[in-house]
């Protein structure tokens, strides 16, 4: 039986958000405390022993990430908590922010002291001005109780689109230009925020700091699957039962989620798919339910962990009428830099919108394929790398729904 | 240095190399659109993708560092299909208008289209059916053949200090426009043409008028005269498929009387008369404390930047008109009478390396003949066109003479085709008239090359004045800031708006790179060492018109010919 394990969410509604002394007195800020009587390479290891992998959807090894920042020489470096939360159907940074602010600034604290910056910044979604808020105070707070010591945080509200949630954009629109992404490498933990070495992770990311400093890089690596371990915070949205949150072990599997956890899908009907991971997921047939929600084992299924939303589709739905909503989605997002996604994602839309209007051809569905894999390997950013993802993966499991449509 | 494989051969490459000039270094040429040889990697075409070995994803070589064993394979299936896409939508987003296109065969999208053999492209056809701008006088812009690699945009911003070009709107709906407006002639764009040559494709272009000159060869009662500026000769065998430099200043006229130009003169005459004229205003500056540091005034480009972003410096700029307009203001007065010919029936036509030439014709206080000085002005490239047109052989053409009176110039200028040319003109000339001793050795190689500021200090006599020079209008800006803050050092500053100076002109053949400048300022030097005469003062068509017709420097007729006046042009800024 699946269960729930709480550690982003350890104080969600337990403690008065808006009030600090609530969360030091559920043992707030003694991460910090401790971290700091640490040697701050020791600090790195220890991030890195506990395979902490980021939250944000890239799953890269936090502590390996402190490391390069670590090293850089450089008279100024900047933390950054990356809180764009655009990815539809995902509210889990909402609910650590509007639940335990204080659990990401401990965080991102951490992380100042471990690669010697000063200076950090939250970037939040624009539609979540009354999560600025709450950060806004819980960092007046702090700054009050004199917790962050010589580390400032500044909010920062997101220009509203999708692309500015990845990392190299969101320094772009940070520094007040045009949202899109650069080129890595420079990575932005060598040349970030005004050419600094800036470390840049996700809300959940930086949520899970404190707990892992406190109880230890062993005790967290030994939860969830091993090679990308601790929990994972789902929101779960589509035609299931429980449209709620859960965080889970990353050893869970998809199954248990919709079934389990999820209360199975909504009004008796029979389960089609499932897509996990934001827009950009992979769609899962009922074959692969078995897949554990871990980073490498949904890649593996060609799938993608994201930023955990499970989007739940039952039997009546048509996944070619889904995938060109989807379609529509990155040909609106696209940030027109690059010119396979610029031009792709417009094309990709046209073709499916082709399809789905009953004026397709299988030579369509062939170009489609050439048209999604080239994208998916030569797009700038992971905008369009992963965007012909619902795609390729419908063309593959559900190819009945497009071909039923083609002239 | 570091070890890399490239398709199998192995090489090794100093750090910090992207994958595109390791394969360089080996002969793997790797297909490029957005990459530029001067400006900041952009890595947005993607046309350049590799694979590496161990990378799921493909590398751009353009932007991608070589690391210690890195295993590159630059042409293999994937990569093939993966750029053949890519043109592919690139293609089906822009007008097959190749036939009509001003890039037709120098192109570099055409030329990827046929490396990869694009024959049915499987992307519908469709383009963003935006019009042409021809708001300016000197450039138009295709918005629709625009392939947004940014490269004018960096040209305009970065090398130009303008910002006269941003980008709009996001996606499938970007698109690189003015910036300050919907048209081109609402930016605070100084038609410098550097946005032509940073362009791969036909999106921009230089305002062709072809057409005119050919209405006016075609008018028997029209005497069609032509002045051709410094830069153009060394560059226009370029033009021909000759190399640079290769194209005699003899067969060159000869070619021109080929195309119908009944007479053949010279701007590098009104250069020698500019250094006359502007070395004595800069001597009356220095001796009565006029406005120092004075400004050269011979770009047009140059002196749109100053009206528009300096206009508090305009009295700084010399009064002296550019040699194309002094020319154009004599054509009409004093060759017209000399030549007995009515000035009513001259055509006056100028052949610059220059797109703000045409503009610079345009202004209304440029008709001090009594008519219209410059009818028209037709960059280089349009003048290759003509001659490819023509048919003409240059191999078997013999050489022709210049025509009188206004045709005869000295090594001087000539070298006002390079950056420094006209201060190094300048100097050899002010030098002797105010020391009154010869100058044995004409040579001031400081003033020489394409490096973005160059200065140098001339003992005049016990007095030293000191001098600068700039290439390229953010390196102008930056001496005008200086200006500006009152903290210049400088008597004397020349401009030119092109980097390299005019050889690098927006109306010269199109010049991906500051290699192939360098080259025409060589060749720019071998001339002047060619020339008998090296002084501006020495020219005897120059010493026959201040005694038959302008008297003297700076005198009555020169005030109402060879001397302008500058407006602030009021223009929203970035
Ligand atoms: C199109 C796109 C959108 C992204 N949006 C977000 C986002 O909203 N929040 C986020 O944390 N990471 C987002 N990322 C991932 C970030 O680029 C980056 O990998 C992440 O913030 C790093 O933090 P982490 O290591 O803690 O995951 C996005 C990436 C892409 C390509
Ligand atoms: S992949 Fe798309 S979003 Fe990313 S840089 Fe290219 S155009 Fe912009
Ligand atoms: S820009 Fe190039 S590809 Fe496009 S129409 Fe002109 S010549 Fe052809
Ligand atoms: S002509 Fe010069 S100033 Fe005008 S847009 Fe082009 S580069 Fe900019
Ligand atoms: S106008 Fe030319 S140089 Fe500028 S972005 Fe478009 S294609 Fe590139
Ligand atoms: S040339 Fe490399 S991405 Fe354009």
């Amino acid at each position: 039986m699946a269960e729930e394990m709480r550690i982003v969410l350890r104080n969600y509604g337990k403690i008065d958000p808006l009030n600090i002394d609530e969360y030091i007195a559920a043992g707030g800020y003694k991460a910090l405390e401790k971290a700091k009587g640490m040697n701050q390479i020791d600090l790195i290891e220890e991030v890195k022993k506990s395979n902490l992998r980021g939250r944000g959807g890239a799953g890269f090894n936090c502590g390996q990430k402190w490391f390069f920042a670590n090293q850089a020489n450089a008279d100024q470096k900047y933390v950054v908590c990356n809180a764009d939360e655009g990815e539809p159907g995902t509210y889990k940074d909402r609910l650590i922010m509007q639940g335990d602010p204080q659990s990401v600034l401990e965080g991102m604290a951490v992380c100042a002291y471990a690669i010697g910056a000063n200076k950090g910044f939250i970037y939040c979604r624009g539609e979540y001005p009354y999560v600025v808020d709450i950060l806004n105070q819980a960092i007046d707070q702090a700054k009050a109780k004199g917790v962050l010591g010589d580390f400032d945080i500044e909010v920062r509200m997101g220009a509203g689109a999708y692309v500015c949630g990845e990392e190299t954009a969101l320094i772009e629109s940070i520094e007040g230009h045009r949202g899109e992404p650069r080129f890595k490498p420079p990575f932005p933990g060598v040349e970030g925020l005004w050419g600094k070495p800036t470390i840049i992770n996700n809300v959940e990311t930086f949520a899970n700091i404190p707990v892992i400093v406190e109880k230890g890089a062993d005790w967290y690596a030994s939860i969830g699957a091993p090679s990308y371990p601790g929990t994972k915070v789902l929101t779960l949205t589509g035609d299931i039962n429980n449209k709620t949150f859960f965080e889970v072990p990353t050893s869970t599997t998809i199954k248990e989620v919709v079934y389990e956890l999820g209360g199975g899908v909504a009004g008796g009907k029979k389960f089609k798919a499932v897509q996990i991971g934001g827009t950009s997921g992979g769609f899962i047939p009922e074959s692969l339910l078995d897949t554990t929600i871990s980073f490498d084992a949904m890649s593996a299924i060609g799938a993608t962990l994201g930023s955990g939303a499970v989007f739940v589709m039952d039997e009546t739905r048509d996944m070619v009428d889904v995938v060109s909503k989807i379609t529509k989605f990155f040909e609106h997002e696209s940030c027109g830099k690059c010119a396979p996604c610029r031009e792709g994602t417009a094309r990709m839309n046209e073709l499916v919108g082709k399809i789905k209007g009953g004026q397709g051809s299988s030579a369509d569905i062939t170009l489609l394929k050439k048209l999604g894999g080239v994208m998916s390997i030569a797009c700038l950013c992971g905008l369009g790398q992963a965007a012909p993802a619902p795609v390729l993966t419908t063309l593959g499991h559900f190819a009945a729904d497009y071909e039923d449509k083609l002239v | 240095m570091i070890n890399v494989t490239i398709d199998g051969i192995k090489t090794s490459v100093p750090e910090g190399s992207t994958i595109l000039k390791a394969a360089e270094s080996i002969g793997v040429k790797i297909p490029t659109l957005c990459n530029h040889p001067d400006q900041a990697v952009k890595g947005n075409c993607r046309v350049c993708v590799c694979e590496v070995e161990g990378s799921r994803l493909l590398s751009a070589a353009c932007v991608m560092p070589v690391w210690e064993g890195m295993a590159v394979k630059t042409r293999t299936p994937k990569v093939v299909e993966a750029r053949k896409t890519i043109l592919e939508l690139i293609l089906s987003n822009h007008p097959q208008d190749c036939l009509n296109c001003i890039r037709n065969q120098n192109c570099e999208l055409q030329t990827l289209a046929e490396e990869y053999f694009i024959r049915d492209n499987p992307f519908s056809q469709k383009t963003r059916g935006m019009a042409k701008d021809y708001s300016t006088p000197a450039l138009f812009r295709d918005p629709d053949k625009c392939i947004l690699c940014r490269r004018c945009v960096e040209a305009c911003s970065v090398v130009q200090s303008v910002n006269a070009l941003g980008l709009d709107q996001r996606g499938h709906h970007a698109m690189v426009v003015p910036t300050m407006g919907w048209d081109l002639i609402d930016s605070p764009c100084v038609m410098c043409g550097q946005c032509i040559h940073a362009c791969p494709v036909g999106a921009i272009g230089e305002v062709e008028e072809i057409d005119r000159l050919l209405a006016a060869i075609a008018d028997p009662d029209t005497v069609v005269v032509t002045q051709i500026a410094p830069a153009v000769r060394v560059a226009i065998g370029e033009e021909v498929g000759l190399a640079t430099g290769d194209m005699p200043m003899d067969v060159f006229a000869a070619g021109l009387r080929q195309i119908g130009f009944d007479y053949v003169l010279h701007t590098n005459f009104t250069a020698d008369l500019t250094i006359l004229e502007e070395g004595n205003e800069l001597l009356k500056r220095l001796q009565e404390g006029g406005t120092l540091p004075m400004f050269t005034s011979c770009s047009p480009g140059w002196i749109n930047f100053c009206e528009t972003f300096y206009p508090d410096l305009l009295d700084n700029l010399s009064t002296c008109k550019s040699p194309q307009q002094m020319f154009g203001a004599l054509a009409k007065t004093y060759w017209a009478e000399k030549s007995n010919i009515d000035p009513a029936k001259i055509y006056s036509v100028s052949i610059m390396p220059c797109t703000a030439k045409k503009y610079e014709c345009s202004r209304p206080e440029m008709n001090d003949s009594g008519f219209r000085d410059v009818d028209l002005v037709l960059t280089t490239r349009e003048i290759g066109r003509l001659f490819r047109m023509s048919g003409i052989d240059f191999d078997k053409l013999a050489g022709s003479h210049f025509d009188s009176w206004m045709g005869a110039y000295t090594g001087a200028a000539v070298i006002f085709g390079a950056s420094g040319g006209v201060m190094e003109a300048a100097l050899r000339t002010v030098y002797e008239v105010v020391t009154g001793q010869t100058l044995e050795n004409v040579n001031f190689e400081v003033t020489r090359g394409i490096q973005g500021i160059k200065e140098a200090e001339v003992d005049l006599n016990g007095t030293v004045v000191k001098v600068a020079i700039a290439n390229g209008l953010s390196n102008a800006r930056q001496l005008m800031d200086e200006v500006r803050a009152g903290t210049s050092p400088y008597h004397f500053i020349e401009i030119m708006a092109c980097p390299g100076g005019c050889i690098g002109g927006g109306g010269q053949p199109i010049t991906k790179s500051n290699a192939k400048r360098v080259e025409r300022i060589n060749q720019i030097y071998v001339e002047d060492e060619a020339c008998e005469i090296r002084k501006s003062h020495e020219n005897p068509e120059v010493k026959a018109i201040y005694e038959e017709f302008l008297h003297e420097p700076l005198g009555h007729q020169s005030h109402h010919l060879l001397h302008t006046h500058y407006t602030a042009k009021n223009k929203k800024v970035l």
